[in-house]
């Protein structure tokens, strides 16, 4: 009997379950060796030749030469382990989080303090506010 | 003489509150409304500063990578380092920890049917750091021994709010075993709504945040059956760490038969970076002086 996953209609959202923790396994363990300074220094001199180091998959290797946030949650990453490549970048969660929902910085930033996005329209694929 | 319970404590603890504390920024106008709802709390915790805290969080892909996934951890170290989370570690105190109580609880907890991880080398990150510099500000040493337990809840699924729940039963019963007379508080950290990612990052539900402090005052018990699902949807996929504030309000003693807590302090503040705020202290009605 297949596993009841009733969070998969739920919009613009990606629930980090053990299928898509087995997925990204290596993509987020790549993530983890950014917290050594010597390996932020050695993935920033030569980014290409660091990812080839690991077992990933063309596609996540790709998402992250892009910086696509959104494609590296879609291969099974992580906000948490991805947030190492945002340090590395000198990034901050809000520009992280901000950057894989099409707006600018500005109108993020602006959205959150204006009291953040509204649940109203967002609570599951297809409805309407 | 046995160890007691003497109040429980809640709060958000995102990254940014530390970052802003350690740049000096907490007067900027951004922040001033955040630090300024933590000024009763700091005060109480001069006046209230217990022998240990049992201080619930959980780790973001700090000390625990995908290697392995403890769902429930608990430290039983004389101190923890704090963790390079890839800005550099905070400028905090080493935190100091009570291996005697916390082996106790650990002893206790798992004869009650929990089969917690034991840790005894761990770095800890803001999960842990935040909560002591909202409640403590900024001293050279933390003014307690912590013990903290860490719990799952980046990787999906992580333990239900029934567990959490019992869990905070189970610790409370373990402190009242402890042959020493000592005050402990219980704390429960993360959430409130926030949503870290994909096209509906920002999320906040203040109606829902609202809700959840009533009944977690209230009702702890019909929070308890509260499903993920309903957190994912409602608040955003990362406000599942609110599972974790079940912990310490199940170590309080209404859930074994006394008098229902007091509410020493309620606040709640949106934005933080991308997340909203919450924050309760619960104290324990009728306690004489030891």
């Amino acid at each position: 009997m297949a596993i009841d996953k009733p969070y998969l209609d739920i919009p613009g959202t990606t629930v980090f379950d053990a299928a898509q923790a087995r997925r990204g396994y290596w993509l987020n363990q790549f993530c983890m060796s950014l917290m050594q300074a010597d390996n932020r220094e050695r993935f920033l001199g030569n980014e290409r030749s660091y990812l080839d180091e690991w077992d990933m998959t063309a596609a996540q290797k790709q998402s992250v030469l892009d910086r696509d946030m959104n494609a590296m949650i879609a291969l099974g990453g992580n906000i948490y382990f991805l947030a190492k490549i945002g340090a590395t970048d000198g990034k901050s969660f809000q520009q992280m989080a901000g950057s894989m929902t099409g707006m600018s910085e500005d109108e993020y930033r602006a959205m959150m303090i204006g009291g953040g996005r509204s649940i109203d329209g967002n609570r599951e694929v297809g409805e309407t506010s | 003489m046995s160890a007691r319970i003497t109040a429980s404590v809640f709060t958000s603890h995102v990254p940014a509150i530390g970052a802003a504390l350690d740049q000096g920024k907490t007067e900027e106008p951004y922040w001033q409304p955040l630090f300024a709802g933590y000024e009763l709390s700091q005060e109480w915790m001069r006046g209230n500063i217990p022998d240990a805290i049992v201080l619930v969080f959980n780790d973001h892909a700090t000390a625990f990578s995908l290697d392995m996934i403890p769902t429930f951890a608990i430290g039983t170290a004389s101190s923890y380092a704090v963790a390079d989370e890839g800005w550099g570690p905070r400028p905090v105190p080493e935190v100091q920890g009570h291996p005697d109580l916390a082996a106790h609880i650990a002893h206790s907890v798992i004869q009650q049917d929990f089969d917690l991880t034991i840790v005894n080398r761990m770095a800890v990150d803001h999960g842990l750091t935040v909560p002591l510099s909202l409640m403590f500000g900024q001293p050279d040493a933390w003014p307690c021994p912590i013990i903290p337990v860490a719990v799952n809840v980046v990787q999906y699924p992580v333990p239900s709010g029934q567990r959490c729940l019992d869990l905070g039963k189970a610790i409370r019963n373990a402190i009242e075993s402890y042959d020493e007379s000592l005050d402990v508080q219980v704390w429960g950290t993360g959430g409130m709504s926030h949503q870290l990612q994909g096209p509906r990052a920002g999320l906040i539900n203040a109606d829902f945040d609202a809700a959840f402090l009533d009944t977690l005052i209230s009702d702890p018990q019909c929070l308890a059956a509260m499903p993920h699902v309903e957190y994912l949807r409602e608040a955003g996929s990362e406000s599942i760490e609110l599972v974790m504030w079940l912990i310490a309000r199940g170590a309080m003693g209404d859930l074994a038969g006394r008098p229902a807590p007091s509410v020493e302090h309620r606040f709640y503040h949106v934005p933080a970076s991308n997340t909203a705020v919450g924050h309760l202290i619960l104290t324990e009605p009728d306690l004489e002086n030891p």
